[in-house]
């Protein structure tokens, strides 16, 4: 009892564990999730020490200017928790004034770009011109990691493509080269279901590791010549074109793939 | 209960793992398949004895030379130059060297060998997949010498047969309306060739006028129009033993006698009380039965393969048109419905088209539609062509096309041309003289 019991349990977690790691449903990620925005924690004296301070007012104003279009025609954003107070310490109304046009233009969803722009405005009108080279090997490493964090996304979304098959281009250029290297047997009957399935295992550079017809039984069924022929004219192409036109990367994706061969179109034409 | 559970566990087990990309090839090239014919190889000793029979120096490259022909004319083939091979005969047939033949762009390879073997001929013959590298079919005949050139159709029926998926029809001989002279004099005789255009035969003197030819279901008969002191006759002529029979005297214009499938009825079209309408006769008791009966002027009725339906053309809507019906007549439907006249209907052995000649705005066109009408296809187009024959698969149509022979329009020539169902694939078929009317056999070897 106390057995059956224990391994009820223990198949039971491994359920809930496979089912949660694998269902597609579950390991996709919502669309709407509101992603962490960072936040840099800066200090900020009460005058700037910038030596051309008018001048780099008038820049900013036109940039500003310039974001306010921007942000006029991106889609509204979305409400954000506001921040508080004491998070970045302002320490007058001019700095609020282009914190607050930050706010408004800040979207959630492009928080990379953004923060390189603050951090530009801030170098130069708000930051002591001593610590710019500071912040410049600050934003280097920002950047980097910035960058760290796209390719991660990145890597996340070709772990995605994994399960959704070759983009329309990658297939055209497949699709392409085959029709090329398919001698279509002219002589099959174009009223019957003739269609053959071959699974392809492939290496990196698209040449063939291994050719399976998937419906292989009936290629030596009698009153099956014309399957055979069709399937050998397939096996033939797929031969004649290797290595094929696969894309460069994302070989985990296509590794494996499956070609129906279906010759009914240009036969009836 | 351990069961139920791995069963729920492999049921959810990572399902998109198999979630294998899938890519449809709806489209290929019709370009013809590169093949190498390698010339059948050929011992010393066997050469030198089939010199003495046939005077041939050496058959093997005769025989694999007819089998390349066939393929070329076929329109589906493209047999590579023979100075492209790296690999002597010998040596292919007895294991090629595929990457040798790769090289070459082969995606075939027909080998073979000659030999003489108590007086008679034996040749053996493989099919090479090149790409597979895999041996395709293999196969030996024995026959008299002087059937060489039939070892080489037969064995491009089966090179045919394993690399298309349909019959082939090389084995096949062609009657045909044999004709000389200027065009208000000619002399018509009926002869009998191969279907690449060898071995041609005269079956007639050339006394009478002869006309619409055409092969029984059996090859041995061939039923034929001739006329004798200006009367038409149907006769039945078998072409192994050369005798000739009247199967009757018919009334008025009597056009194209045509055996029903299964060889013992002959239907036709002749005009009784100046009404031409469509008869079958029985061979056997000489019967003539009445199929069609309508004032219009009812002609060329052709039976379907199962001998179930019988096309014609009739002029019963106005203009000329085909029209299918049951082999009693009832059940009349017409099939055409374009612009132009149509005639000469002629089922397709597979059963799903029917051949015809169209006339339209002065031109003549060979065409096929479904056995519906629907589908209409125009294959050729020329000033005068006409009497569309099939091949035994159903691939090929065989017709004449007369030519005006210079720009005035002097001078007159009729020529036995091909083309498949591509539309593409349009040969002359070289004969002697001019020819018309020709008729396609069966496959010799069934």
């Amino acid at each position: 009892m106390n057995r059956n019991i224990i391994i009820s349990f223990g198949l039971h977690t491994l359920l809930v564990i496979i089912t949660a790691m694998s269902l597609p449903f579950l390991s996709k990620k919502p669309l709407d999730l509101p992603q962490i925005v960072s936040v840099e924690l800066i200090q900020i004296k009460d005058k700037t020490n910038i030596p051309f301070a008018p001048k780099a007012k008038k820049i900013i104003e036109k940039v500003k200017e310039k974001e306010k279009k921007l942000v006029s025609e991106q889609a509204p954003p979305k409400i954000v928790k506001k921040q508080k107070p004491d998070a970045i310490p302002l320490p007058n109304k001019k700095i609020e004034k282009v914190k607050k046009i930050e706010d408004e233009k800040q979207n959630p969803k492009k928080v990379e770009t953004e923060i390189k722009q603050i951090s530009e405005f801030e170098k130069k009108e708000l930051f002591d011109t001593n610590n710019i080279a500071a912040l410049i090997d600050k934003s280097k490493v920002e950047s980097a990691e910035t960058n760290k964090k796209m390719d991660k996304v990145t890597q996340d979304q070709d772990k995605d493509a994994n399960f959704k098959g070759l983009s329309l281009s990658e297939e055209d250029a497949l699709k392409a080269q085959i029709f090329g290297c398919w001698s279509i047997p002219l002589g099959l009957p174009y009223n019957e279901n003739l269609l053959v399935r071959i699974k392809l295992q492939l290496k990196p550079d698209g040449s063939i590791i291994r050719t399976e017809i998937l419906d292989h039984a009936r290629m030596n069924k009698p009153g099956q010549g014309f399957y055979k022929v069709l399937a050998e004219s397939a096996l033939r192409a797929v031969k004649l074109c290797q290595p094929l036109r696969v894309p460069s990367s994302g070989y985990e994706r296509w590794k494996e793939l499956q070609l129906n061969f279906d010759a009914r179109e240009m036969l009836e034409g | 209960m351990l069961f139920r559970y791995l069963f729920i566990l492999l049921t959810l087990f990572p399902l998109k793992t198999f979630a294998l990309i899938e890519v449809d090839i709806t489209r290929g090239n019709l370009n013809p398949l590169p093949v190498a014919v390698s010339p059948l190889s050929i011992e010393e000793e066997s050469k030198n004895n089939f010199k003495k029979i046939l005077d041939i120096d050496n058959l093997g490259s005769e025989i694999s030379a007819v089998v390349e022909n066939n393929l070329r004319q076929s329109g589906l083939f493209n047999p590579l130059s023979k100075n492209a091979f790296l690999q002597k005969p010998d040596i292919a047939n007895l294991k090629p060297r595929f990457e040798d033949w790769n090289l070459i762009k082969a995606q075939a390879l027909i080998t073979g060998k000659v030999t003489f073997v108590d007086e008679k001929l034996r040749v053996e013959f493989r099919l090479w997949d090149v790409l597979a590298g895999k041996e395709m079919m293999a196969l030996a005949f024995t026959t008299v010498p002087s059937n060489w050139r039939r070892v080489g159709h037969i064995i491009t029926d089966k090179v045919y047969e394993r690399l298309t998926g349909e019959n082939g029809y090389f084995d096949t001989r062609i009657i045909y309306v044999s004709e000389k002279g200027p065009k208000t004099n000619r002399i018509k005789k009926l002869a009998i060739m191969d279907q690449d255009g060898f071995n041609n035969k005269y079956l007639t003197l050339g006394n009478e006028l002869v006309l619409t030819p055409r092969f029984s279901p059996t090859n041995q008969m061939v039923t034929y129009l001739s006329y004798f002191r200006n009367l038409p006759r149907v006769y039945l002529l078998d072409i192994e033993t050369g005798l000739q029979e009247v199967v009757g005297d018919f009334p008025g214009m009597t056009f194209a006698p045509r055996f029903s499938p299964d060889g013992k009825k002959i239907i036709m079209s002749f005009a009784k009380d100046g009404n031409s309408d469509i008869y079958t006769m029985d061979l056997e008791n000489r019967i003539v039965e009445r199929i069609t009966n309508h004032p219009s002027i009812d002609t060329s009725p052709s039976f379907s393969p199962d001998g179930k339906y019988i096309t014609f053309n009739s002029d019963r809507s106005g203009y000329q048109q085909i029209y299918i019906m049951s082999k009693n007549g009832k059940d009349v439907k017409r099939i055409s419905f374009g612009n132009g006249l149509y005639g000469t209907p002629v089922w397709s052995p597979r059963g799903d088209l029917i051949a015809f000649t169209k006339l339209h705005k002065g031109k003549f066109y060979i065409g096929v539609m479904r056995t519906d009408g629907t589908g209409e296809r125009l294959l050729t187009e020329n000033f005068y062509q006409e009497a569309p024959s099939w091949s035994p698969n159903g691939r090929v149509l065989i017709f004449y096309r007369e030519t005006k022979t210079n720009s005035k329009g002097e001078g007159f020539s009729a020529k036995l041309w091909s083309i498949d169902l591509t539309g593409y694939n349009e040969k002359m078929v070289e004969t002697e003289t001019d020819a018309s009317d020709p008729s396609w056999s069966s496959l010799l070897s069934n």
